[in-house]
């Protein structure tokens, strides 16, 4: 499979503290790619890198080059509403902003210029039905997104970010606030979803990285331990550190 | 030992108590010597009626009433944009350490005396507005403007918290969702932070509402209804301050009347601000 990302070298500050250390790590098209790794080891950080997120807190710098589809995202006139719509993020936190469900999804794309409204309704009953969400709330789409349930509200999020038709998706811990059956729905999204997209997934679930991702990467104090596919880093990992995470012996 | 914390709590209850028996007895103070007139003349004959000749026993406020109207909704008028760019700016863009500068900086405008703000109006606005629109100086341009800039602080102030209480989520959100920033600000944020806004605004209203002093400087004075905003016109405060020193009997009664009038208005904006206020937590 082709690479969708080229992580070259990358190097996050933020004030003083180092917080990524020399990181390279290509992902793959149609891929699920989950990064593993206790608190604090710059795994959210690194996602943040990936649509520039980290740019909005001042006192942030960063060296090395991040390629998306061959094209260096840190590049001088690059538009960040247009990075931002090519990689679509969900946060830890659902939050929806304070509108209805419909409203909630068409921002994005109204922003982008889409008008029309047959368009719109498409687009809310396409993405609704790509979160798993749509039998839900399809009788009240016009009620306000903060009314529904913490997984709905995930969900939500998830098809709010797939309104902007984005390539690649990335989550920080979607799952991080759900109860099992929520997260079971999540995933179940997720496995459809990555045969349009290339999906980055933090999570500080080791079991989840282990059923819905295809490779993984661990963290650890700003640096990259180790990388490969999921069947080998849970059943054979290379490195101590790794083992002793995913065995629950620190972390 | 536990006598003595009794014995203090209830003196601070006393003395907390007694800020709003203070309250209580302005209230009562102002009614009573107020009450009155209004009786006798009639609600309807003192508010609306614009014939105020002490002299000859007419008490009618209208065009008092007028007056505290135009240069309050100029005075908006003028705050408005100002305060609200410069709330925007110190929330959105400025870093925090511009914004700690430069917040306290605007709050101390609000520290200047009143009496300073009228002779500024006096010296700085007269001229220009005798030279380049006509009239005389003192009117409600003149009025608005000042009174703009006094109550700039209590907007932007206000304004720049409520801005501040917006999640941080809601930005993330929407800057993920492909927005710029100023789209984010307009579409997002300013949207949830209205309520604050609102309720700043109107303390503003207030404060506009019940300045005297640099208003009797600068506003002309005249009771007349108001025909541009070049002329000049007296506020209900400036007609309290300027003939209280002579007033007797009836006449002074109307001038109690007429504070009356602006308590009320006073309590009313303070209500509507808070209720909006507590509107805006619960969502």
């Amino acid at each position: 499979m082709e690479d969708k990302i080229i992580i070259k070298d990358l190097n996050l500050y933020f004030d003083t503290h180092h917080v990524l250390k020399s990181i390279n790590l290509n992902i793959k098209a149609n891929e699920i790619l989950s990064i593993i790794g206790p608190a604090n080891s710059g795994k959210t950080s690194f996602l943040r890198t990936l649509n520039r997120l980290n740019d909005i807190t001042s006192a942030v710098k960063i060296s090395g080059e991040i390629l998306l589809d061959g094209m260096d995202i840190y590049k001088k006139g690059i538009s960040l509403p247009w990075l931002r719509r090519k990689v679509g993020m969900v946060f830890a936190l659902p939050v929806p902003l304070p509108r209805s469900i419909f409203e909630n999804i068409v921002y994005g794309p109204r922003l982008n210029g889409v008008t029309s409204k047959d368009r719109l309704e498409e687009l809310v009953e396409k993405t609704l039905k790509s979160a798993f969400l749509w039998d839900e709330v399809k009788d009240r789409l016009h009620t306000s997104g903060t009314k529904l349930s913490g997984g709905q509200q995930q969900r939500l999020c998830i098809a709010r970010s797939l309104a902007l038709e984005p390539e690649v998706i990335l989550l920080d811990e979607p799952c991080s606030g759900l109860d099992p059956l929520s997260t079971s729905k999540i995933e179940e999204a997720l496995y459809e979803l990555k045969k349009q997209y290339t999906i980055v997934l933090v999570t500080n679930n080791t079991k989840q990285a282990a059923r819905v991702g295809d490779n993984v990467a661990f963290f650890l104090m700003g640096d990259m331990i180790e990388y490969g596919s999921s069947e080998h880093i849970f059943t054979v990992p290379n490195d101590k550190r790794t083992e002793d995470y995913i065995t629950g012996r620190f972390g | 030992m536990k006598s003595r914390e009794n014995l203090i709590q209830f003196g601070l209850l006393i003395i907390a108590l007694s800020t709003i028996v203070i309250l209580l007895l302005i209230a009562l103070f102002i009614l009573k010597e107020g009450l009155p007139i209004i009786l006798r003349v009639g609600i309807k004959g003192f508010i609306c009626s614009t014939h105020w000749s002490p002299q000859q026993g007419q008490f009618g406020i209208l065009a008092m009433i007028i007056g505290t109207a135009w240069i309050t909704a100029g005075a908006i008028l003028v705050s408005l944009p100002l305060s609200l760019s410069c709330a925007i700016y110190l929330s959105e863009f400025s870093t925090p350490k511009v914004r700690g500068t430069l917040k306290p900086i605007i709050e101390l405008l609000a520290g200047i005396p009143s009496v300073v703000y009228g002779f500024m109006g006096m010296v700085i606005l007269f001229p220009l507005i005798r030279n380049y629109l006509g009239g005389a100086g003192p009117s409600i341009l003149t009025a608005s403007v000042i009174l703009g800039i006094m109550i700039l602080p209590t907007i932007t102030s206000i304004a720049i918290d409520s801005l501040q209480a917006v999640p941080h989520s809601y930005r993330e959100g929407s800057l993920s969702l492909g927005a710029t920033r100023w789209q984010t600000i307009r579409m997002v944020i300013l949207p949830a932070a209205k309520t604050g806004i609102l309720s700043g605004i109107i303390l503003g209203i207030g404060r506009a509402v019940g300045e005297t002093m640099a208003v009797i400087m600068i506003a002309g004075n005249s009771v007349i209804i108001p025909k541009s905003l070049l002329d000049p016109v007296r506020t209900l405060t400036a007609n309290i301050a300027l003939e209280m020193n002579y007033a007797t009997g009836d006449h002074r009664q109307a001038l109690f009347a007429t504070g009356i009038v602006l308590f009320i208005t006073i309590i009313i904006l303070n209500i509507i601000a808070h209720t909006i206020a507590r509107g805006g937590v619960e969502k």
